[in-house]
């Protein structure tokens, strides 16, 4: 038996039927990372010493007969924006390179208290900024299908570590589709939940009024199991909604009779690869043949949620990032004359490309004179697109589409032209504009690569998300499909 | 158009230190996406509310009270240079 | 030769009083080891997010209340974007379009006339860290930071450039601090920074409707700093402008050693703060009954309470301005009169003999060593007799020196008054036989000898003989 192949539920059975233990569960993910990680760089850091001794307290709370959650004993990975107390946290980036945070994110503590043990940090496109993970500041993380392609990004490093059998499940962030791009390119299950319902303490920000942390898992059961576990108001996010978490594992029912499906055919126009969009309509065609209604509908102002969006998140980001600056914490260049040099140095030395290029932009965008012809405008363009998807949901319970326009590309493909790289977040980002939530979960191959569908639904709505999911799933076999490494 | 001369003053607002290269390139880049970016101007927003908060909150509020505090050495742990228990720095001026 | 006209706006920014910051449950307390007041959030840490202190709004709101300020009804927080090495996220959240409060006053007496000084807006904004410099901080090798005043919550407020001279810049700023004072939301304490005032100035000729290009003043750390300072430079501008030389905008900065303001040229470029609403922080909806129920509790205010004082109390109006100054001055002053029901006295006695001994003891009220009822017992011997005026003010120095009660200073110390006739008709007596030359100067019509022959009594009594007696009975014998 391949531990590490198994999925949460599947593991939580073996665990309390005591066919297996936690700490061999644990082991068994280590000696995969050991195996694999060479081809596929998941890992910024990783934390066996204190993973096998988590997992060894949650054996003798099986032993003694206590009470365990179901992710006691999962063996996890978290994207390396995320902070961990003592924990190094990097953001892959130089200037945060050598950080050790004195405290942990709000989802780190929750976990951690819900028994999971943390496998170790992933790898990302440098704060966030990208869809491939080759942004990096430290190395590029390789696709577990191909290893001469991009495993998305920016959460590539936990898509690749779920996918490539190196956890079980997984944190990511996502921004623009920093969740759901690369769950689509490394065929897992990737969800970003609804703006507000996941606490933000604690993660680097990036756009924080985009940003949203969410599940990785080899299926939509282990996606539910969670987001709930991660869900829920925290105090310490003034943004953080304050509502009760649903029972999610209610959700996932097999079942789609009766539910209406909106098909925004701006997300299946060209620009969308044909095999893509061929997936995506077997996809619709299976689930209308399970009882949904399935129909085309429109987002009009789909074309310009990408001006849009790199205008606010760029613009948020050079506030956020201005605190790199070499007096707190992070990288110091030495040998400055004052403390404008300091900072002017320390940033430009500690910033890759990507980061520089946006930090640029926003800078600009806010700067004075162009605020409104910008930053204003895109606020209210946002409502536009925000105001589409409130009608599109008066009529329908869940909107599909592709995630990606193609699937993985290699490396390389759209690293010096960043206007091409932004535009692979086409079909993601609008769902970080309106705040609902999104999932992709695998719904076909192109070459032998995996094909993200993507289902938004309503605010809060996360239940209906996960129903028709999970309905997806029970009836195809994509899901159990694993890279050969 | 975006010139160079405004790419060094955004650059020092955003106090960052760029080389002649990549001053060409940042030049050509954002002035490719901020052409990007026109396709905006067709959209008339003039009674259009903007939106910074997708959701509806307003006024939270935290209680005033006082918490545990950092250790000092946390709060100085991280510190690329240090002298006694202040954060050191080149002078300002 | 032409005639200036100085116009001044001040910014004045106020520390408030709460236990913990403005974003965070760090204590806000004054003082203490560097960097220990901080956590993550006040730090400027990497994921960390502010949540608002309940306590700053409604602090905020009290003192744009006692201002006559309106209210907002919909109000948010920005972000300020620069870099300073004091700021730990470098940029410091802050309030642009929608601040708490606009379109207040207060008045203002200047040579005798009121006038009322507009406020143009008041809002929310924390503090930055504190740099420490060898030296000052153009020779200093390097600086060093602390963050315990970083995230402290402070409310700005902005005149209208509505101030006309140094003098009434000065009067103020005293004005407001007397009335945040008495809102009890900030100790106002220059010293301890907890009242910053900044200053916008400039110089027209007479008459002239439009406003000179400005300057801004920085760094003027005491109240009589503000008024050199301005002082000062007002004069350099008339200078400037006499000269035919033209007035730069920018920012200049106070040398108290010096006595001059002094162009700051740094490598501060040109400001372009790039405000943006903050994202992490929602709007914040003001609920009417929230600001009624503030107002319901605002105490009196100075301008009230002067007007109680000349009408109740019958006092001058310079008496009721000075007393009113702050609020514990005038809660000090109305105690007494509880106890001691003739307020002018009461206010002689404030004004003069207790603010004499407070500053030459370097206290305030706060700290006065005499309670008011003692100092109302002591009043009622004095009507009594049981001591005199001069006796009085020998026992209240010992009042203040120990604490003690005005009754066990005079009985520890004999200090009663003799009124006893037949005691005193003998010192007189004895008083009239030793000095004969001064009794025929005032028989031949010299009234000063009288004087000199109280005194002789009162020497002679050790200063208890109480001097109505003296004079009558010394009479009596002469005439």
């Amino acid at each position: 038996m391949q531990l590490y192949r198994l999925t949460a539920h599947e593991l939580h059975d073996l665990l309390i039927k005591k066919e297996i233990s936690a700490e061999e569960l644990n082991i068994a993910v280590f000696d995969r990372i050991e195996n694999v990680e060479d081809k596929i760089g998941a890992y910024i850091t990783r934390t066996k010493e204190s993973a096998l001794e988590s997992a060894r307290a949650v054996d003798r709370q099986i032993r003694d007969g206590e009470a365990i959650t179901p992710l006691s004993g999962i063996p996890l990975a978290i994207k390396d924006n995320m902070c961990t107390d003592g924990l190094r946290t990097t953001a892959s980036s130089k200037i945060l390179s050598n950080f050790i945070p004195p405290y942990s994110a709000t989802v780190v503590k929750k976990l951690e208290a819900a028994g999971a043990t943390v496998v170790g940090k992933t790898n990302l496109d440098e704060f966030a900024m990208g869809s491939s993970t080759e942004n990096s500041a430290f190395f590029t993380t390789r696709n577990p299908w191909d290893t001469e392609r991009v495993p998305g990004g920016s959460s590539g490093g936990s898509a690749a570590a779920v996918c490539a059998g190196e956890a079980v499940c997984a944190l990511g962030s996502d921004t623009g589709g920093s969740i759901r791009q690369p769950a689509s390119f490394c065929g897992v299950v990737g969800m970003k939940p609804t703006y507000g319902s996941v606490s933000r303490y604690g993660l680097i920000a990036f756009a924080s009024s985009l940003d949203q942390i969410g599940p990785f898992a080899r299926d939509v059961t282990d996606c539910a199991l969670m987001l709930e576990a991660i869900s829920g108001h925290d105090p310490k996010d003034s943004t953080s909604a304050n509502y009760k978490v649903p029972d999610y594992a209610a959700s996932l029912i097999n079942d789609v009779r009766g539910l209406k499906i909106g098909v925004p055919e701006e997300y299946m126009a060209e620009g969308i690869l044909p095999e893509v969009r061929i997936a995506v309509k077997k996809a619709m065609l299976l689930l209308e043949s399970l009882g949904a209604v399935v129909e085309y509908t429109t987002l009009p102002h789909t074309e310009y949620a990408l001006p849009t969006y790199y205008i606010i998140a760029p613009a948020e980001a050079s506030s956020n990032l201005a605190r790199y600056d070499g007096v707190r914490y992070g990288f110091r260049a030495a040998e400055a004359v004052d403390v404008i040099d300091m900072f002017m140095k320390s940033r430009s030395q500690g910033f890759g490309p990507e980061v520089k290029r946006r930090i640029m932009l926003g800078t600009y965008t806010l700067s004075a004179g162009y605020y409104d012809a910008y930053y204003l405008k895109a606020l209210k363009v946002r409502t536009l697109i925000k105001q589409d998807f409130d009608r599109a949901f008066e009529k329908y319970d869940v909107l599909l589409s592709p995630t990606s326009p193609s699937p993985a590309f290699r490396f390389g493909e759209k690293v010096d032209d960043p206007l091409q790289m932004y535009l692979s977040d086409i079909c993601t980002i609008s769902v970080n504009l309106a705040g609902i939530p999104g999932i992709s979960l695998p719904c076909g191959f192109v070459d032998g690569m995996p094909v993200g569908l993507q289902l938004m639904g309503k605010h809060f709505d996360e239940g209906t998300l996960l129903r028709v999911a999970y309905t997806f799933e029970q009836n195809t076999d994509y899901h159990k499909e694993f890279p050969k490494l | 158009m975006i010139t160079v001369k405004d790419v060094d003053h955004v650059a020092l607002l955003g106090r960052l230190e760029l080389t002649a290269e990549e001053k060409e390139m940042f030049t050509r880049q954002l002035n490719d996406i901020l052409e990007h970016f026109r396709s905006l101007e067709r959209l008339n927003t003039e009674n259009v509310q903007p939106t910074a908060h997708v959701l509806p909150l307003q006024n939270v509020y935290r209680e005033d009270l006082v918490g545990q505090h950092m250790p000092r050495e946390d709060a100085l742990s991280n510190c690329p240079d240090r002298e006694e228990n202040y954060f050191k720095v080149p002078k300002i001026v | 030769m032409t005639q200036y006209e100085t116009v001044i706006g001040l910014e004045v920014h106020v520390e408030l009083k709460t236990r913990s910051k403005i974003f965070c449950d760090s204590t806000a307390e004054f003082g203490s080891e560097p960097n220990t007041h901080v956590c993550p959030v006040c730090m400027g840490l990497p994921g960390v997010l502010p949540v608002v202190n309940k306590n700053v709004v409604e602090y905020a709101i009290r003192a744009a209340l006692a201002l006559n300020c309106r209210i907002a009804s919909y109000s948010k927080f920005d972000r300020k974007n620069y870099y300073y090495p004091d700021m730990p996220k470098n940029y410091q959240i802050s309030q642009y379009d929608l601040p708490i409060a606009e379109h207040g006053y207060l008045n203002i007496d200047v040579n005798g006339e009121t006038r009322r000084i507009g406020i143009t807006r008041l809002h929310m904004e924390e503090d930055t860290g504190k740099l420490v410099h060898q030296g000052t901080i153009t020779t200093t090798p390097f600086s060093l930071v602390d963050y315990n005043r970083a995230g402290v919550p402070l409310i700005e407020i902005v005149s209208e450039p509505d101030l006309r001279s140094p003098e009434e810049a000065y009067e103020y700023l005293n004005k407001l601090k007397a009335i945040i004072q008495y809102t009890g939301v900030s100790d106002c304490k220059m010293e301890e920074g907890s009242l910053r005032c900044d200053a916008n100035v400039s110089v027209r000729p007479a008459g002239s409707k439009e406003f000179g290009v400005k300057t801004e003043i920085k760094n003027m750390n005491s109240f009589k700093a503000l008024q050199k300072a301005l002082t000062y430079e007002v004069e350099r501008q008339i200078e400037v402008v006499e000269d035919g030389g033209r007035i730069i905008q920018e920012t200049r900065t106070w040398d108290e050693g010096k006595g001059v303001t002094l162009s700051m040229r740094s490598k501060e470029y040109a400001h372009d703060y790039r405000y943006l609403p903050d994202p992490d922080l929602v709007p914040m909806v003001i609920d009417r009954e929230w600001v009624d129920e503030i107002k319901r509790s605002l105490p009196e205010l100075p301008d009230d309470r002067k007007e109680r004082y000349v009408g109740e109390f019958g006092l001058p109006a310079y008496d009721a301005m000075v007393l009113t100054n702050t609020k514990e001055l005038a809660d000090y002053f109305e105690a007494c009169v509880v106890a001691y029901s003739n307020p002018k006295t009461v206010s002689n006695w404030v004004m003069g003999d207790l603010s004499r001994l407070l500053n030459a003891n370097n206290t305030d009220i706060t700290d006065c060593p005499i309670k008011p009822e003692q100092l109302a017992a002591m009043l009622q011997l004095l009507e009594k007799g049981t001591i005199s005026g001069k006796i009085a003010k020998t026992v209240f120095e010992e009042m203040f020196a120990s604490g003690k009660d005005a009754e066990t200073i005079v009985k520890e110390k004999g200090l009663v008054q003799i009124s006893d006739e037949g005691a005193i008709a003998a010192i007189v007596d004895e008083v009239i036989a030793n000095n004969q030359k001064s009794v025929e100067d005032f028989r031949a019509g010299k009234d000063r000898a009288l004087g000199f022959l109280v005194g002789q009594v009162m020497k002679a009594s050790r200063g208890k003989a109480n001097p109505e007696m003296v004079n009558k009975l010394l009479k009596e014998r002469l005439s």
